[in-house]
């Protein structure tokens, strides 16, 4: 929304200010954060821990986590590093979750807008799109896309792009019904204001908050999208991932469940992250929603 | 009543539609078509016969006419040919599908009684330990992956304690009879059901426990209460129904999810439904029965939704069916 400069100006605490302020009373989004950092640090510092390849032999076959220096969490049927899976993991759940969470919002915004501002029918035909989208089992839906398109990297963020923006497109929506009868929609219609311009300049910002608040689900859910593919061994083979490691696990749990185990603790906390820093920013945003 | 049926019918027709055309737009997008999957499983054939059966099969016509074709064949759902089980899609769709639907009944069951109850209870304690216990354990359960709790589920049970079935859905097909054989699918279920139904449990624990603390500072509740309600009959009677409709709402969103995680967790427990089908087809490019099973689970989430409106409105008596 575009401001008239009025000579008047609130007390000088910016609207991040306030949003940390509230964000940190509540404690378990702290350790939401934590999580993530922790996360974080591992994606960044995996080249440290194996600079070369995380998928090649680094010792004996199946060594017991804390037994050896070189391999603090042991390693799996191939000899491979476990410590060096879990950190090259790391990356790629993030890569994966965070440009397909991305494309995912762009498709609902682009979706959302033009449906909850237009109305008519053409919110009539993309809400029937969108409910198709929410019809077919959003894993099922995956597996076709997948056997279609093939696994690369590439083609899975996409894919996991196209089955999880119908949330976001009904959340913007939303926004955009509640937002289109507005006075400053009407002044900016009056002036002349283009419909692209009132859609993507003066109403998006306003609808924008819920919809990044909303990021965090949909990063948890892309990464466990991720996690499940690779797990049927249906992933990127080129690359780390958590899912496939568990999957690789299967064949020797009975023996040795800690291959299958370790991954499945750091899906776990990457995905209790992000579903912390939702919840916690959910109330920042929202405080007077706060029922609990 | 008739009149609601009718309309809700009605509104499910555009969005079918679309899933037709969809699933028809992935089949021209996927590498190669039936005739190539036939050539291929006949072992080659020479140019004119690979064209006549072109011909037959109408792909040598306009793509809207094989378009329409492929509508009308799904509408009687005629999903084509499997080359890989040499039997009509359709014939292997409705072998499996009572398997899928026995885990998913099972599985909603059991995610929204328990997510309830335990909901309602850690709202009527809000801020105990109780309370503090039950709400961290729904974020850890959230954050589970389905196919990890199921293995370690498995080491658990299975390898180390040795009480429950690693996988299958019966021990040896039509070994038990009559109640022997419903025990024994029972005692395989448990696991599947469990590790696909917990994230669900999290999601209806966390709504229900919102819901009830909305519903409990409601005036009528006030009333109830004043009038001598014991707490047991205010929960049950005056909260619990109110309360429960979100989390209805939440079970129609949801459930083609559901549908969806029970891929990856017939593959894990080796249960021969839709699920492991659909990995099976991804495995061996078996396109026409994925587009099949695209095809059929979205009819069965759209008839289950239709059920649970009815549930909904059955609970809500604001709501008029005619």
């Amino acid at each position: 929304m575009s401001t008239v400069d009025i000579g008047i100006s609130a007390a000088p605490v910016s609207g991040w200010a306030v949003l940390w302020r509230r964000y940190k009373r509540n404690r378990a989004a702290i350790l939401g954060l934590i999580l993530l950092a922790l996360v974080l640090v591992m994606a960044a510092t995996a080249g440290l821990i194996e600079p070369v390849d995380p998928l090649r032999r680094a010792g004996e076959p199946l060594i017991p986590p804390f037994t050896s220096w070189a391999t603090p969490l042991g390693t799996d049927q191939l000899g491979r590093d476990i410590l060096a899976g879990i950190f090259h993991g790391a990356r790629t759940s993030l890569l994966i979750g965070i440009i397909s969470t991305v494309f995912a919002i762009s498709i609902g915004i682009l979706v959302g807008s033009i449906s909850g501002y237009f109305g008519g029918w053409v919110d009539d035909a993309l809400m029937r799109i969108t409910e198709a989208f929410q019809t077919i089992p959003n894993f099922v839906l995956l597996l076709a896309l997948v056997a279609i398109m093939g696994s690369s990297l590439q083609n899975m963020i996409i894919a996991i792009g196209i089955v999880s923006w119908t949330a976001p497109a009904r959340l913007v929506r939303a926004e955009f019904l509640s937002l289109r009868g507005r006075e400053f929609v009407e002044a900016a219609r009056n002036l002349g204001v283009s419909d692209k311009a009132i859609i993507f300049r003066e109403i998006l910002p306003n609808a924008l908050p819920p919809v990044i608040v909303f990021a965090s689900v949909i990063m948890a859910i892309a990464i466990l999208l991720e996690s499940a593919l690779a797990f049927l061994g249906l992933g990127d083979p080129n690359y780390a991932s958590w899912g496939n490691m568990i999957g690789m696990g299967r064949s020797v749990l009975r023996t040795d469940w800690y291959c299958a185990a370790i991954p499945g603790v750091a899906i776990i906390i990457t995905v209790l992250a992000f579903s912390l820093i939702g919840e916690g920013l959910n109330e920042a945003v929202n405080p007077r929603q706060k029922k609990s | 009543m008739l009149n609601y049926l009718l309309r809700r019918l009605i509104q499910a027709v555009p969005v079918i539609l679309i899933i037709m055309v969809g699933t028809f737009l992935l089949l021209k997008l996927a590498p190669g078509d039936t005739v190539d999957a036939l050539v291929g499983d006949m072992g080659g054939a020479d140019p004119q016969v690979i064209a006549r059966l072109r011909a037959e099969y109408g792909l040598d016509q306009p793509v809207w006419v094989q378009l329409w074709i492929y509508m009308t064949k799904l509408v009687q759902f005629d999903f084509g040919w499997s080359f890989v089980h040499e039997q009509p899609v359709a014939t292997v769709l409705m072998d499996r599908l009572g398997n899928t639907l026995l885990l998913m009944v099972s599985s909603l069951l059991f995610a929204v009684s328990i997510g309830c109850v335990l909901g309602a209870i850690a709202a009527r304690k809000a801020y105990s330990l109780t309370d503090n216990v039950i709400s961290t354990l729904g974020l850890i359960f959230y954050a589970t992956p389905s196919f990890f709790l199921g293995l370690m589920m498995i080491v658990l049970f299975s390898v180390k304690l040795g009480w429950l079935p690693v996988g299958g859905i019966q021990t040896i097909p039509s070994f038990y009879k009559g109640w022997d054989h419903v025990k024994d699918v029972a005692v395989h279920l448990i696991m599947p059901t469990a590790s696909l139904s917990l994230i669900y449990l999290a999601l209806y624990m966390r709504l229900m426990r919102t819901s009830v603390l909305e519903v409990a500072e409601l005036d009528y509740v006030r009333t109830a209460r004043a009038k001598g309600a014991g707490e047991a009959r205010l929960m049950v009677h005056h909260i619990g129904r109110n309360a429960l409709l979100p989390v209805i709402t939440l079970l129609g969103v949801q459930f083609s999810t559901i549908l969806g995680g029970s891929v990856v967790i017939e593959t894990v427990f080796t249960i021969p439904g839709l699920g492991q089908l659909a990995y099976q087809a991804v495995i061996q490019r078996d396109m026409n029965m994925l587009m099949g099973l695209v095809f059929l689970s979205s009819i069965v989430v759209i008839v289950v939704n239709f059920l649970i409106d009815l549930l909904y409105a059955s609970l809500d008596s604001r709501i008029e069916l005619s």
